[in-house]
């Protein structure tokens, strides 16, 4: 399912501009990081992915939805969206109900919900901790459970804030297989990330915002390169980037196979 | 002289079988710059809490051993005293910021004001304090209307105003961008310069080897290494544990394989290290026999 972003404005009540003339398309299957220093309105774009925020002006089209035109609970079947702070959106008593409560509310048979549930759990490796209360698990696997009840109403669509903030590497890598997943299924995955080594090895297309303004949109190697232009929105190239640079090799690296890939050469 | 002194401590919450901290033995000199490094779950947060003393006054259950910090015994202390010595930062700041001021420059008055200090003093600090963290831009604005990072460096600054001796921080720029992190590193290892004690959790290794004077690795709620970043986080202990490590680190340990890095040299931790031992050309490395290799 294709998104379209047209030359989206949004103010807040209050006054503070934070999108400033967005215009974006991605296709069906892509996956995109967004990056960008902290209030550079990330989240802001993202949260009218769904209808959770109305453009102040401009539009933006999923299909042929018009989210301004389209109920919140309806754009639900087509875009899933995993808050940065799971304790924001989990509330049942167990993790079974939890990951079942989206596809349930799109009316989805008892036979599909099931399978659905069995399948989001079995990806986010929660298949054992059914039974238990989310707040009875770690923040690590709380985030899991996020995750999951979003896997399971199976859109086209998933955005992901922020889901490696405070994760250890073994989370992060976990992380990193459903996004891959996901991927080969065909979905389209938008994850917000200040992690930039994780969006390095996980992303293709890398988006970067600067106060409310599209400052790089392109394939990873080519935006990560350019740290002089990410400075300006408080980016840093991932780890082996910088490291390739100031080794002088002529093209970018971003991951530990290219990197030396390249210093074979 | 130790300004932290850890002796055996062993902490259980309320209600649950096992202990969360397991005989921790830790001490931390004035102006000393410590990481807390581990898996979630580790015992991190809990330590964190123990020292801003929480522990066992919040959060009761059972704490065996001995906290102290300035020469002060936690347990025969009242929190209101401890307080004076230990500021924390929270690792979520939603959980931190009051929700009785209306403004960040409030907010980050409101300890001194709960301290007593005379207005014009309190004034003056705060603005020093707005203009270290970079956050001068929001002083006016009402610390809700902010980003996660931004109310990271909200309630980072709230603590930093307080000039505490002993300052904690539990993962301080989990939501921070990335150069908003190394800068807010930066500023923490300009305050351990002037003398004051710091001592974070954090994952972000980088950093970590780049400002940190010690690191301590916890695992299962034990310390499982510590010493200097260069020997603590090169340790094969690390990965084999589930604890995340640079990608320097990483990638040189695989370059080893193709003898891409050169043998002789300690396994890199920052940028620079990799960058030098990566230069070093073929022609340049010694050879094994050079090495003392057969």
């Amino acid at each position: 399912m294709k998104i379209e972003i047209k030359d989206l404005h949004y103010t807040y009540p209050g006054g503070v501009e934070a999108l400033c003339g967005i215009s974006m398309t991605i296709d069906s299957g892509e996956q995109v990081a967004m990056v960008g220093q902290n209030g550079s309105g990330k989240t802001t774009l993202v949260k009218h992915l769904n209808g959770l925020l109305q453009p102040t002006s401009g539009c933006v089209l999923i299909g042929d939805w018009d989210t301004k035109k389209v109920a919140v609970a309806k754009l639900a079947a087509r875009v899933g969206y995993v808050f940065q702070n799971p304790d924001e959106q989990l509330f049942s008593s167990n993790v079974g109900i939890e990951v079942a409560f989206g596809p349930r509310n799109l009316g989805y048979s008892a036979e599909k919900i099931d399978a659905l549930v069995k399948d989001a759990l079995a990806l986010t490796k929660l298949s054992d901790k059914t039974g238990t209360n989310p707040y009875d698990l770690s923040p690590t696997w709380r985030k899991m459970v996020a995750l999951a009840s979003i896997i399971s109403m199976d859109t086209d669509i998933l955005v992901f804030d922020e889901p490696t903030t405070g994760q250890d590497a073994l989370s992060v890598g976990r992380i990193a297989h459903v996004v891959a997943e996901l991927k080969k299924r065909g979905k389209t995955v938008i994850t917000i990330t200040h992690d930039i080594d994780f969006c390095a090895e996980n992303f293709e297309r890398v988006v970067a915002l600067s106060k409310g303004k599209i400052l790089l949109d392109g394939p990873a190697n080519e935006v990560l390169g350019k740290g002089d232009v990410l400075a300006q929105t408080y980016v840093d190239p991932p780890q082996l980037t910088r490291l390739g640079q100031r080794m002088g090799l002529t093209e970018t690296v971003r991951n530990q196979e290219e990197f030396l890939a390249a210093l074979k050469k | 002289m130790a300004i932290v002194n850890l002796q055996n401590v062993t902490y259980k919450y309320p209600l649950t079988e096992a202990p969360v901290l397991s005989n921790i033995n830790l001490e931390v000199k004035e102006g000393e710059f410590v990481a807390i490094i581990g898996p979630n779950g580790a015992g991190k947060s809990t330590l964190c809490y123990t020292l801003a003393g929480f522990i066992p006054h919040f959060f009761k259950g059972e704490l065996e051993g001995k906290v102290e910090v300035a020469g002060v015994d936690l347990k025969s202390s009242a929190l209101n005293e401890w307080v004076r010595n230990v500021g924390l930062a929270f690792q979520n700041p939603f959980n931190q910021i009051s929700g009785a001021k209306y403004t960040v420059f409030e907010e980050i008055a409101f300890g001194l004001e709960n301290q007593g200090v005379p207005r014009d003093e309190m004034n003056q600090r705060v603005d020093q304090a707005l203009t270290m963290t970079g956050i001068r831009d929001l002083a006016d604005r009402s610390p809700y209307s902010l980003s996660g990072g931004q109310q990271q460096r909200v309630a980072l600054t709230s603590i930093l105003v307080m000039q505490p001796k002993l300052l904690v921080l539990d993962e301080p720029t989990s939501q921070m961008d990335p150069i908003g992190t190394r800068e807010v590193f930066g500023v923490i290892r300009q305050m351990a310069a002037r003398g004051m004690t710091v001592i974070m959790a954090e994952h972000k290794i980088e950093w970590i080897a780049e400002f940190a004077d010690r690191v301590v690795a916890l695992k299962d709620g034990r310390i499982l290494l510590q010493g200097t970043p260069a020997d603590v986080l090169t340790s094969r202990l690390l990965s084999e544990n589930g604890f995340g490590i640079s990608r320097y680190t990483s990638t040189a340990r695989e370059a080893l394989k193709y003898d891409l890095w050169p043998k002789h040299l300690h396994l890199p931790v920052t940028l620079q290290e990799a960058v030098d031992g990566f230069n070093l050309t073929p022609a340049s490395r010694p050879s094994p026999k050079e090495r003392g290799e057969r």
